[in-house]
Order: C-alpha cells, then structure tokens, then sequence
C-alpha cells in the first residue's frame, strides 16, 4: 500500500474513497446490516426452524429453478439474438436492437399486468396455449414467462460487444484448415465467448431471484405450488412476523453477494481472455 | 456487473460478416437463427408492449386522456418526477466519486467493493423496502427518536427517496468505472504536473472524457428511479394522492376495476421506457462519434 | 468536499426537510388507512363527512385514505404510517395495534356501537352465468375436478372469512374437528390461485377466467355484478356463512399527537349516522340502521349467519389455533 501511495500524483483519492465508502455505508451497508441484526433476535434453531419450512423450501425450489431455467432460455435465445443482430442485415434492426433494453426500463410492474393479460385464457396468446394444454398465466410457468422477460437484456448485451469485436480472420483461418461453420462455432468462436455468456446468464439468474413485481401478478402466488420467495418475505411481513421475514431477507441477501462475487470473477475472465477492459 | 447497463459503441459491421464465406451461414441456418431470434423477441418483448397499448386505448382516447389528467394521476406524475430529481443527482455525485477513486488509483479490497457497489442490483426489491421499515419503522432503529422530532420517513416521501436511491444505486458507478479505467490516468497526471488543481482536472480533462457515459448511466438511473415497483411498494403509505407513485397508481386503478385507466397510465410508463431507449441511442451515437473523431485525431 | 457537492447536499437535505416539515401543520387533515375492497365506499363518505363537520362549525378537513391488504394496512400504520382512524374489515388487524406499541385503546369495541363495526358482510358465492356448475351451497365446493378461487387467507381479511365461513359450515354439518379440517382440505385442494388481496381474487376469476366459483364478500360479489355485467355471473347464497363485520377504530396514539382526537372520533360517528349508512348501503354493505336497512331489503337476502365469537371462540382462538405459523391452516396446504 505504502509504495503505490508514493506513485500518487492524482489529488482526490481520500476525498472520493472516503465519500463512496461513506455514501455506501449510510444507504447500502447499514441498512442492509438491519436485517441480519433482525434476524439475530431469533435463536439459531429458530431460524433454521424459519428457513427451511417445506413451504419456504418450496419458494426456493421454484425461485431458484425458475431463475435457472430462465437465465439458461436467455443464455441460448439471447445468442441468437446477439448474433443475428451483429450478423445479420434485416430490416427493422435497429428498433429490435434498441427494444432489446425494454425490460430494464419498462417498469416491472407494468410488464406484469401485460404478460397477465398476455397469456390468460382469455388473452391474446393465451387463448392459443390454453387449447393446447399448455396453461401459462397462474402456474410456474407464468413465473419463467416473466423471468425470461427481465432477464433477457443481460445476455444480449454481454455478449453483443463481444461479437462485435471478434476478429474475423479467427474464422477464415478456421475455414482455410476445412472446419465446417458449426465446428468454427464450437470450437472457435463458443470458446471466446463463453465467459460473457456465462455473465449474462449470472446476471439475468440474479436479477431474477429477486423479482417481485413482474411475477406476482401472473404467479398463482399457491404454497408449494407458484410462491416465490420474495413473495413469502412479504406474506411473514403482513403477518407481522418482521423476524421471519428478514431470516428468509438474510438467506437471499448472502446468496446474492456470493452470486455477484461469482459475476466479478467471471468478468475478470472476460477481460483477461478478450483483452477488453471491461 | 456491466451488460444491459454496458454502452457500447459498435455500429452495424454485419456486412463485414456476411460478404465472406468464412464468416457467413448457410442460407438455411441464416433463417433459422433469424426466426428463433426474432420470434422470441416478438413474443416475449414486441407482444407485451403492444398489449399495453391495445389495452390502453381499448375505450378510446378520452378515457385515456382522462386517465392522465386525473388529479390522483398527475400527483403520482409528480412524485415519480421528484424522486427521480433527487435519487438520480445523489447517485451521480456518488458514481463519479466511486469511480475516481476505483479507476485512478490502486487500493486493496477493491474487488470487494466493486461487488458491494453492485449488490442493490441483485438484492430483491422488497428487501430494499423492509431495510428501511426496519431501521426508520415506529419499531425500527430511529422509530421513537423520529416521531419525538415529528421527522416522517418511511411511509412519506423521503422513505420512496431512499427507496428509489437504493435500488438505482450502482448504475452511475458502474457505468464509469470501466469508461475511466480504460481512459487510464496519464492526462490527468500531466494536467496535475503542468499545474492544474484538483477540480479542474476533473473539469476540464477527466469531464469532457466520460460525459457520454455519465449521460448514459443517467439515463438508465432516471429510467430504473421512475419504474420502481416492488421496493417503493413496501415504504409508500399508499395514500391516494400524496404517496403514491406512477407504478403503484397502475396497480390501484387495475384493483378498482379500471383496466384501461390502469393500462394508461402504464402506457405512460412504457412511453418513458421508450423515450428512455431514444435517447440512449442517441447518447450511445453521439459517442461512437466522438471516440471516432478522437481516434482520427490520434492517427 | 467540494463546494458543488456541498450545495447539492445541503439543497437535498433542504428538500427532506420540507417534506418532513409537511406533517406539522397538516393537521386540517385526518387519514383513514383502510382495507382493499372499501376505497369507493369511503371516497364518498369522505366528501359526505366533510361536508357534515363543517355544518357543525367544524374547520375545512380533507380526509385523505390508504387502502391496501388489511393486514399489510395494518402492518403500515404498526411500521408508522400516521393513521388517525383505521377501518378494517377483521378485528384481528385492530388487536394487533393494541398489541404492537399501544396505538389503539385496548377497548376499541366499547367505544362504538355494534362492538365498534358500523357495518357488516358476508361471504356468497359467485358463479358464471346460469350456474352451469350448479352450486349450491359449501358441499359443492369440493367436489373434484371444479376450480374455487380465493384470496390468500394469510393475507387477507376477505380469504380469512372464507375459510372460517367453509369451516363454521363443516363443523355444523360433521359436528367434529377433523371432518371440518377434512372438508376445508379438500375445499382447498381445489383452490388453483391465491391472490394477494380481495381485488387479485376478482380480477383473477372475472377478467382472466380463471375459475368456475369466486368466494367473496357480498358487497364485491353485488358490485361485480353491476361493474362487469350482470349477463356474466349470478351471485348464490349459501345455506350458512360468517358474519363479516367491519370494525373501526380512532389510533389514540397518533390521534392524540396529533391533536386530531375529536375530529378523528366525529369521523367514526358519523359512520353511523343516516345519510352515511345510507352511502353504505349504496355500496351493498348491509348498514346497521334498521330503517336504512329495511329500505333496502330487496338488495340483500336473508342468509344464515354466524360470528367468529359465537361458534369459533372468538378471533384470539382463531389466530392461535388456525393462523399462526404451523397451525391448522397450513397444515391444510401442506397436505396438497
């Protein structure tokens, strides 16, 4: 620490790092802190008693099957998507491309009473679906239906840079050894790619386990059935039982910053194989 | 946790692919791709925003034009906009701080504090309300202390504030941080060797360097701030006409029966969400432009 | 800290301040944080009220209102939502103010009349059209194959009544706690949605058509009918049902700080007046008045009914036996 200090010629950095470390702690770091001291109110049998209810499990087991599932239907749709959007010429690209970032500004409660009204048996797809056998609004695959909705941006646009830069020749010279195209793809383009995917697929899973607003209006919102588990964190709210709730809150919140420490890590990868600085 | 919050700066090369055999499909797997690709994209992005439209106007435009002149409406209106206009300046004073710290200079645990900076991304909105129940609720922390002193937080206005900070929190820094690092520092520590002070510096060099994507994480900051559902629902007082924002008048129309009053107002939403994606195009052109102009310059 | 940081901090704190200053002199205002299904009710009482206390010699009042789930209303007014009066429909979102921080008075049924509930409800059923799954009373809600929805009884007071009105039924008819706990199981096994809330319920079975039977209060069933057209659904009444009384009460604590105690009580008062039993009516809740009552007696069929103190204990014995945690209600849904 002391030799890198002696190399310091930019003014600013206990300015900037005490503020961001201030700013962080006051509005991210304590109040995120309230819920573990919550949940330390109950003994550590109780809290295990508290999280892992079978109904609390079964939260998990949707939430985070469901996030999967939806991450890795973003993982390949979102390839396609990046792909054909760096590759191909169509008309009307550039609306797709813009609209891509739609489910991170439209608000999630909104995208929610449309895919409700979306996928009812009454709806504009829905009454399709429903003859089929295939009930999507108030079942779990209500919940994937919206997850794949938010997600989808965090793929396209990991992986779309990526594309972009690749190097063309990496596939000619593919190509003049006789590689057939899928096995350029397989083995030489995949391989490049892959961390980013694998980011996008971190991110879009991660934003997923959270998501409330969007999934509780197409959910069945049944117990052991299609209750997700920010759902359940606010059903032990409005019973007023605010212990269960930040025991079921601790669970997640671990899970999300070792799931973002994971991210980190992947995109140091991405950085080192592609030599990008992001 | 860069990304959908990532600008990026490529123009349209799929000519460069598809002019050589070596990079280009097969007819064949072309479609497919394309198909797959774009029916999805309709199905699962064209059709919900359509829909909310179609619902909207469903009665015409004078129970939609009703719907937004509602007093109830344009109080949410402006609610939405004021906790726009004051979680997204805290978070770019924070953003531009963090990232100068975190680019500029080197530092142990930075690692640790690029994903703290990150965790409001992946935490469930309704955790980021219960936060603030639990510390400014009447049985919270600094309950007795605030309502000795009359000081309203949660259930008022402050308390959709810090709400809406919460969850627009990393995207300013996280948008700067890559951009800055990049950039690296040698101009700045000329401009500081010739003399410059502290602020100019940042003014005058560093300023003119990220100003597309400080634009650009404010864009998606404003855009998260006046969309936030799940987080605001927990800390708004849903009181008809003081605390309630846009998102949480959508979902109390669509309970009082007045779907296309609710679809409206969601349509208002969505027509920011698309505003939101313009003007990100824009930014997003004006800096491909900007960097070519500095590459030309550089050769 | 820089002078530009400086002046935008202190223009943001300056900018809370003033919010947080808003509450003081707000007192020509009360709020009554209230239940989902009752805001149309209570958009006209408000006006009605207003208008009645300033004929009084009162000062102008606004009376502004929250709705939402009543225990998540509740859970609000607990958290520190400024609640002059509160207006339930389930006693056990008042108790836990008594309960939690002392805000309601532990008598708040003696200080109005009919235990403190100026109106009441009761759970009926609602079936699409001609009743083609021909339902007729508790016993065809669990036969196999047909869809019941109901909100979450966890959350919501509405749901809570319909599974203590199924299981009032059950106990009649079985005379026994496990043929009760055995028919409400099956009543629940058919249950394909649980919503949040009152209004998630309705909207789930008439706009998505989800569902062959609504189970609901009847003011909601009625104004379904009215809102949605009555050429869609037809409202049956079964042979027994729970008393579904709304309680109100003045939050003293919040009252008395306040200052607004005697508004705050006129306001409740004025529930039981004439012209506001009347708005009630007009809201198909069944007013207490007799003679409001009487007039409108067409609208609202005679229906066996029984409370929660009469044939259940009373609300405490009910939260503790089929509520809380691990209790008979979700030893129900575990058994799916």
């Amino acid at each position: 620490m002391s030799t890198v200090k002696s190399f310091r010629v930019l003014p600013g950095f206990n300015l900037t790092l005490g503020y961001t470390l201030g700013y962080l702690s006051l509005l991210i770091l304590i109040p995120l802190s309230a819920v573990f001291l919550k949940t330390a109110e109950l003994g550590w049998d109780e809290f295990v008693a508290v999280v892992t209810a079978p109904q609390v499990v079964a939260t998990y087991k949707l939430s985070f099957g469901a996030s999967l599932l939806a991450a890795a239907i973003n993982a390949v749709f979102g390839l396609m998507l990046a792909w054909a959007l760096v590759r191909y010429s169509f008309p009307g690209k550039k609306i797709v491309d813009a609209l891509v970032d739609l489910p991170f500004a439209l608000p999630t409660a909104v995208a929610g009473i449309a895919l409700t009204a979306l996928y009812a048996k009454n709806g504009w797809l829905g009454q399709y679906l429903e003859p089929l056998g295939i009930k999507v609004a108030f079942t779990p695959l209500g919940v994937l239906v919206a997850l794949v909705f938010i997600g989808l941006p965090f793929v396209v646009r990991t992986v779309q840079p990526i594309l972009e830069d690749l190097d063309t020749e990496l596939e000619e010279a593919a190509a003049s050894l006789g590689a057939q195209r899928w096995q350029t793809f397989r083995h030489v383009i995949l391989p490049i790619l892959l961390p980013a995917l694998l980011t996008g697929f971190a991110l879009a899973f991660a934003r997923a386990v959270g998501e409330y607003g969007s999934v509780i209006f197409i959910a069945g919102n049944l117990p052991y059935v299609s209750e997700i588990t920010p759902l359940m964190i606010i059903t032990k709210l409005e019973q007023y039982d605010y212990r269960g709730a930040t025991a079921i809150a601790s669970v997640m919140l671990l899970f999300s910053f070792a799931l973002l420490l994971i991210i980190n890590g992947l995109q140091a990868w991405t950085a080192k194989r592609t030599g990008r600085d992001r | 946790m860069a990304g959908a919050t990532s600008m990026h700066l490529g123009s349209d090369h799929a000519s460069r692919f598809e002019s050589k055999a070596a990079t280009r499909e097969t007819p064949l797997v072309k479609w497919t791709i394309l198909a797959l690709a774009l029916g999805f994209f309709a199905i699962f992005l064209l059709m919900p925003l359509i829909a909310v439209f179609v619902e909207a106007l469903r009665k015409g435009w004078e129970t939609y034009v009703s719907a937004l002149v509602d007093p109830d409406a344009l109080s949410a209106i402006k609610l939405t906009l004021l906790a726009a206009a004051i979680s997204v300046p805290l978070n770019l004073v924070f953003g531009v701080a963090a990232a100068w710290a975190i680019a500029k200079f080197e530092f142990r645990g930075k690692q640790i504090l690029i994903t703290l900076i990150d965790l409001p991304f992946s935490v469930s909105p309704v955790i980021a309300g219960l936060v603030f129940v639990l510390i400014f609720g009447a049985q919270g922390w600094f309950g007795p202390w605030l309502s000795e002193h009359d000081i309203k937080i949660v259930f008022a206005v402050p308390g959709i504030v810090l709400a809406t900070v919460f969850v627009t929190f990393p995207f300013i820094a996280r948008e700067l941080i890559p951009l800055m690092q990049a950039q690296g520092r040698e101009e700045e520590e000329a401009a500081v060797v010739l003399g410059a002070r502290g602020w100019q510096v940042f003014w005058h060099v560093t300023l003119p360097n990220i100003k597309w994507g400080l634009m650009y994480g404010v864009i998606l900051t404003n855009a998260r701030a006046m969309g936030e559902f799940g987080a605001v629902s927990v800390v708004s007082g849903h009181i008809r006409g003081q605390t309630n924002t846009l998102p949480l008048h959508v979902e109390i129309l669509y309970n009082e029966y007045m779907f296309s009053a609710a679809f409206a107002v969601a349509s208002l939403l969505a027509l920011l969400a698309l505003v939101t994606l313009v003007i990100k195009n824009w930014v997003e052109h004006q800096a491909a432009r900007s960097y070519r102009e500095t590459q030309e310059s550089a050769s | 800290m820089t002078p530009k940081l400086k002046q935008s901090l202190r223009r943001s704190v300056v900018v809370l301040s003033l919010f947080a200053a808003g509450s003081a002199f707000a007192q020509s205002t009360i709020l009554n944080v209230s239940y989902d299904v009752s805001r149309e009710l209570y958009k006209e009482i408000n006006p009605a009220f207003s208008a009645a206390w300033k004929k009084q010699g009162g000062a102008d009042i606004t009376v502004n209102q929250s709705h939402g789930g009543s225990s998540k209303q509740a859970g609000a007014v607990i958290g520190g939502l400024e609640a002059d009066v509160i207006t339930m429909n389930q006693s056990p979102d008042i108790d836990i103010l008594v309960e939690r921080g002392g805000l309601v008075a532990a008598d708040w049924r003696k200080q109005f009349p009919h235990d403190a509930t100026p109106y009441t409800t009761t759970s009926v059923f609602l079936v699409r059209k001609g009743n083609p799954k021909n339902i007729k009373d508790w016993n065809d809600l669990t036969r196999a194959g047909l869809q019941v929805i109901v909100p979450n009884p966890k959350t919501s007071g509405n749901g809570r009544y319909t599974y203590l009105a199924a299981w009032g039924y059950a106990l009649e008819k079985t005379g026994s706690e496990a043929g009760a706990k055995d028919f409400v199981s099956k009543l629940f096994a058919n249950v394909p949605v649980l919503d949040g809330g009152g209004r998630g319920a309705t909207t789930t079975f008439t706009q998505r058509d989800v569902g062959d039977v609504l189970v609901t209060f009847e003011n909601e069933a009625i104004l379904i009918a009215q809102e949605l057209g009555s050429s869609k659904f037809d409202i049956v009444y079964p042979s027994l049902s729970i008393d579904a009384a709304a309680p109100v009460a003045v939050v003293q604590k919040v009252a008395a700080k306040r200052g607004s105690q005697k508004v705050a009580k006129a306001y409740l008062d004025f529930l039981y007046t004439p012209v506001a039993q009347e708005i009630i009516a007009r809201h198909d809740f069944r007013p207490r008045d007799p003679a409001v009552l009487k007039k409108h007696a067409a609208k609202y069929p005679a229906i066996r009914t029984f409370t929660v103190e009469q044939k259940l204990g009373g609300w405490a014995a009910v939260q503790k036996a089929h509520f809380a945690d691990g209790a008979l209600y979700d030893q129900i849904l575990a058994k799916k």
